[in-house]
């Protein structure tokens, strides 16, 4: 069921025509496949994951970005080396809010700090691979880690040092640390997309299965692509822990080694972030028959949504029965906020262009606060996270996604096990399911809302002055940019340091920051006393030159 | 412990940098480019170069950062990246409509041997670049130097690219600002239209990254120097540069192509450093020193006497950038307290040289800078000889939890704190303002930790 308005908003197609106008043609004709009038009976196609036209102000960053920084950074025992000049290791240190809990003080936990290879010109010119050796060996002197994962920067491609050559190679030395490296150069794809891709292939390969450890719990699952910013994983376990259900692998909040080496124990994978993970999804399907289910835990009504999702998954009428008492139990707090907030924020409006999943979920979250959305988009998505996945085959793979690997993946011989026959799958699709699937945002969203991707600085300051919302959802770049237009920014990202957002006492969270930013009194500071009589002032002065 | 594995053995590492004490030349080109007026700076690389640098200037000033980027694909990476720069030229000035496109290298655009000038001239032959638009730009590779590197690259690309000399000289001096904020910047211009001095301050940062708030995004903020000033700098009478690493290469740029004289002085932090300025402004525009400032300098200097006990043989653990490590340095003995570990990330013989010369009044200090010189070290050295209090940019909050030590937050990045881009720590009021933080961190944690018996009330 997608959403619907009574406001009147302006005519789309005329918006559309204002958003490209002012491009070079060749600009306009690009950016006008990716600027998209929803409709979502029909769901038109989005142009997604191709290249951003050079000079056009993106919010996009690189593939090194969504491999180290998003996929592998927030697990915590690893020593994640970053192989090149010293910039991108550095940006990279602790900007995510990956929270992450070690269970003693004798724990490992890397996540404070950061390290680089920092080279130099002459590792440019006669080779990195040996500076790295002596990295690599210098962090397992002092640290002794599980593990410890390679990250190679632009140049590191192009001079041709072979990371993984060099980590099999210390592996081999060491005996008792996993080192792997990871080709994640920022050159590769087209956005952070392609560091995700590389970034499950190399867990997959390198660390899951490593670890047959069978836990504890009846209701086993690995929650994918919840990286804990604000502590939004911890709230889903708490919720969890309530329901009885267990986090088996964490992808990868608050996760350890051996947690992602054990994922192919789990019964079931959960995926929040379809973008950054559904690889891992897919590939822990084919090799270990653990089915991957979509679930959303931003908004209280989809956190409710996806327990009972869970609890039909596992089928089992005790689970079912623990996750309503959860429901009613969570329910009544979240109530009393929104029936507070409602009336000051009920038919105000947003906009969010952001990730390759949040512009999606927190629609939600938006909608409960009885907002509409009247444009979205990701930043760095592809089109089965606008139209859902069935547009897969139709998708063209181009040279820049052609450039990222894509593992061949069997059945185990040994550890393939199906956790549900193909009947009780159909089964359990007959009764609303997504398993193995997505249907992506569009469907959600209301009739003649826009979609645009990757959209520019320019096509958000139109938007922003065609339609006024009442609040914008990005990043930081676009944070004070935003605001200095006068309309609130809400970062999602980071939460602007705040959160956790989801489950029942995130959404609680969520509803009061977005209270006090949409009706915060401060706004209505920005004219100046003087400012206000002198344009009354000048308006009169002007109408008794006329009369004169 | 956030830092649990920082241990105190100190180990000679070759290959591994840990917990860096500086990042790399791109952002602080990007940072400098920011000081021209109407200036689009443009990052010709990946995409990931401009969305970090953008994001950390953004999270130092909680300001727009507008930038844009070459967005290389690996085809760019393989067939050299011209067709993408001179695209983004095209875009940016039909778009955009910036007054110049300031352009840097990125390690990636360096490795692959584009050649910034010939690309930007390729551009203005093809009539890419408007009539009375510019496309200015600087090699700034990420594999050498630093951030500051990348700063002072830029400016040197300002002075290189714009000066001109006519022939006439113009009654004005130049002063090129080293790495400071803008707040700084504006202190600057404060205190050389007391003096009297007609200057050309470049970059200049203030009314751009603390521009405020309006209820409309000036895309292009009313701050920055303009480019008849930077044209007319070739005409000055003299060049001061503010800072020996990253505002001293410009001003040599200037006298190569200009012949126009320059000293080099320390940025003015703390009292010696601004007395120095001070006195090389007055000379270089031929003018005398006014009793305000005068008087301006007696109020910091009586709030270093006035409370002197709190200061006296304090140890200070510090990291920064050079141009501003130098003079604090000097001001910490100054004020009578013992700089005991100091380390920046920068490398540079003036700068090992300047600090030796400093330090000789702090026997047994330790100081490294360039390669290897990270946090990681620094912290080793406070858990082998503790500190009273640690200075340096947001990533000392981790050390100063550990080692529960006051700490006060001084260069670049601060992302935890405001108040950097408004409050100068320039000049004698800046200097003031660090004596404050520096007294508030110590009496606060004396009032929080001093037993209920020897609690004061004055202090």
């Amino acid at each position: 069921m997608y959403m619907e308005s009574k406001t009147q908003f302006p005519d789309p197609s005329q918006v559309r025509e204002e958003l490209i106008e002012k491009y070079p043609a060749k600009v306009a004709k690009k950016r006008n496949k990716s600027i998209i009038i929803n409709d979502p009976e029909t769901v038109p196609e989005v142009q997604a994951n191709v290249r951003t036209v050079p000079g056009i102000i993106t919010q996009r960053g690189c593939s090194y970005a969504g491999c180290k920084g998003v996929v592998l950074g927030p697990t915590r025992d690893v020593v994640n080396i970053t192989h090149g000049p010293i910039g991108c290791g550095f940006y990279s240190w602790l900007t995510r809010r990956n929270q992450t809990r070690p269970e003693t003080d004798a724990d490992a936990n890397f996540i404070p700090y950061c390290f680089s290879t920092d080279m130099q010109e002459e590792n440019i010119v006669f080779g990195g691979e040996k500076k790295l050796k002596v990295a690599i060996q210098e962090a397992y002197d002092l640290f002794h880690p599980k593990a410890i994962a390679i990250f190679s920067t632009c140049p590191v491609g192009l001079i041709g040092d072979d990371v993984h050559a060099a980590s099999r190679e210390m592996k081999e030395k060491f005996g008792d640390c996993n080192v792997f490296g990871f080709s994640c150069e920022g050159y590769r794809g087209v956005s952070q997309s392609a560091g995700h891709h590389i970034a499950n292939n190399g867990i997959f390969k390198h660390m899951v299965g490593r670890n047959n450890e069978i836990k504890e719990g009846k209701f086993k699952l690995n929650l994918l692509g919840e990286y804990n910013i604000g502590g939004d994983a911890f709230e889903i376990e708490r919720i969890f822990d309530k329901c009885g259900i267990t986090i088996n692998s964490s992808f990868s909040g608050n996760s350890t080694v051996s947690q992602l080496e054990n994922a192919h124990m789990a019964d079931l994978n959960a995926i929040m972030c379809h973008r950054s993970i559904n690889y891992m999804g897919d590939m822990l399907e084919t090799k270990y028959g653990i089915p991957w289910m979509k679930i959303n835990f931003i908004g209280a009504e989809s956190s409710a949504k996806s327990l009972r999702k869970i609890a039909e998954y596992f089928g089992d009428a005790e689970l079912k029965a623990r996750v309503e008492e959860v429901i009613k139990e969570e329910m009544p707090k979240v109530k009393e906020v929104i029936d507070e907030i409602l009336p000051r924020t009920s038919g105000k409006t947003a906009m969010l262009f952001v990730g390759g999943s949040r512009a999606h979920h927190y629609q939600d979250l938006f909608s409960e606060l009885g907002m509409t959305t009247v444009a979205a988009g990701y930043e760095f998505a592809h089109r089965d996270d606008y139209e859902g996945r069935e547009v897969l085959p139709n998708i063209k793979v181009d040279a820049d996604s052609k450039n990222i690997e894509e593992l061949k993946i069997v059945a185990d011989p040994e550890l393939y096990k199906p956790r549900k026959t193909e009947a009780e799958l159909e089964e359990l699709k007959a009764k609303g399911l997504e398993i193995n699937t997505y249907e992506g945002m569009m469907k959600q969203m209301m009739k003649k809302s826009l979609v645009v991707d990757d959209i520019s600085h320019y096509e958000s300051e139109k938007l922003i002055e065609i339609y006024k919302p009442d609040i914008f959802c990005a990043g930081v770049k676009e944070k004070y940019v935003v605001q200095k237009m006068g309309v609130p920014l809400k970062q999602l990202h980071s939460y602007d340091y705040g959160g956790p957002y989801t489950g029942f006492e995130g959404a609680v969270n969520f509803y009061r920051d977005i209270d006090r930013m949409v009706n915060n009194p401060v706004w209505k500071l920005i004219k100046a006393p003087w400012q206000k009589t002198a344009d009354s002032e000048k308006e009169s002065l002007s109408a008794s030159y006329v009369t004169q | 412990m956030l830092l649990r594995h920082t241990t105190k053995e100190v180990k000679v590492r070759e290959g591994l940098t840990i917990n860096p004490a500086k990042t790399c030349q791109p952002v602080g080109a990007l940072y400098a480019a920011l000081g021209i007026h109407g200036c689009l700076p443009h990052s010709h690389g990946s995409q990931g170069c401009c969305a970090y640098h953008r994001s950390m200037l953004t999270r130092h000033y909680k300001e727009p950062v507008m930038a844009a980027t070459s967005s290389f694909t690996e085809g760019a990476s393989v067939f050299g990246g011209q067709a993408n720069l001179l695209a983004s030229i095209d875009t940016i000035f039909s778009v955009y409509d910036p007054d110049i496109i300031a352009v840097h290298s990125t390690c990636l655009s360096e490795t692959i041997g584009d050649d910034l000038q010939q690309i930007t001239k390729k551009a203005a032959d093809d009539g890419k670049i408007p009539e009375g638009k510019h496309v200015i730009y600087a090699s700034t590779p990420s594999f050498v130097g630093s951030h500051v590197t990348g700063y002072a690259n830029m400016v040197v690309g300002m002075a290189e690219q714009f000066a001109e000399s006519t022939g006439e000289k113009k009654e004005q001096v130049n002063l090129i600002a080293g790495w400071m904020e803008p707040s700084d910047m504006r202190e600057i211009k404060k205190l050389s239209k007391e003096l009297g001095a007609k200057i050309v301050l470049f970059p200049d940062t203030s009314d751009v990254l603390d521009a405020p708030q309006t209820g409309k995004h000036e895309f292009y903020p009313k701050g920055g120097v303009t480019i008849p000033e930077l044209k007319s700098t070739g005409d000055s009478l003299s060049s001061i540069a503010l800072g020996c690493i990253s505002a001293e290469p410009a001003a040599v740029a200037l006298d190569k192509k200009c012949g126009v004289p320059f000293e080099t002085v320390d940025m003015p932090i703390g009292i010696s450093a601004t007395d120095r300025f001070i006195m090389a402004l007055s000379k270089a525009a031929s003018v005398s020193v006014p009793d305000e400032i005068t008087s301006e300098r007696g109020r910091l200097l009586d709030a270093m006497t006035d409370m002197d006990q709190y200061f006296y043989g304090k140890k200070v653990a510090l990291f920064g950038d050079p141009d501003q490590v130098i003079p604090l340095t000097e001001f910490l003995l100054d004020l009578g307290m013992l700089p005991l570990h100091i380390v920046s990330g920068t490398p540079g013989k003036r700068f090992e040289k300047r600090m030796a010369e400093i330090l000789e009044r702090s026997p047994g200090a330790n100081f490294k800078n360039g390669l290897g010189a990270d946090t990681f070290l620094l912290h080793q050295w406070m858990k082998n000889e503790p500190v009273d209090l640690l200075i340096g940019n947001s990533y000392g909050k981790y050390i100063a939890r550990d080692e529960n030590i006051p700490f006060i937050r001084f260069g670049f990045p601060i992302v935890d704190r405001i108040g950097h881009s408004y409050f100068p720590s320039v000049g004698y009021s800046g200097g003031l303002r660090l004596v404050e933080k520096i007294l508030g961190v110590f009496m606060d944690r004396q009032d929080r930790e001093a037993p209920e018996e020897k609690f004061e009330l004055v202090m």
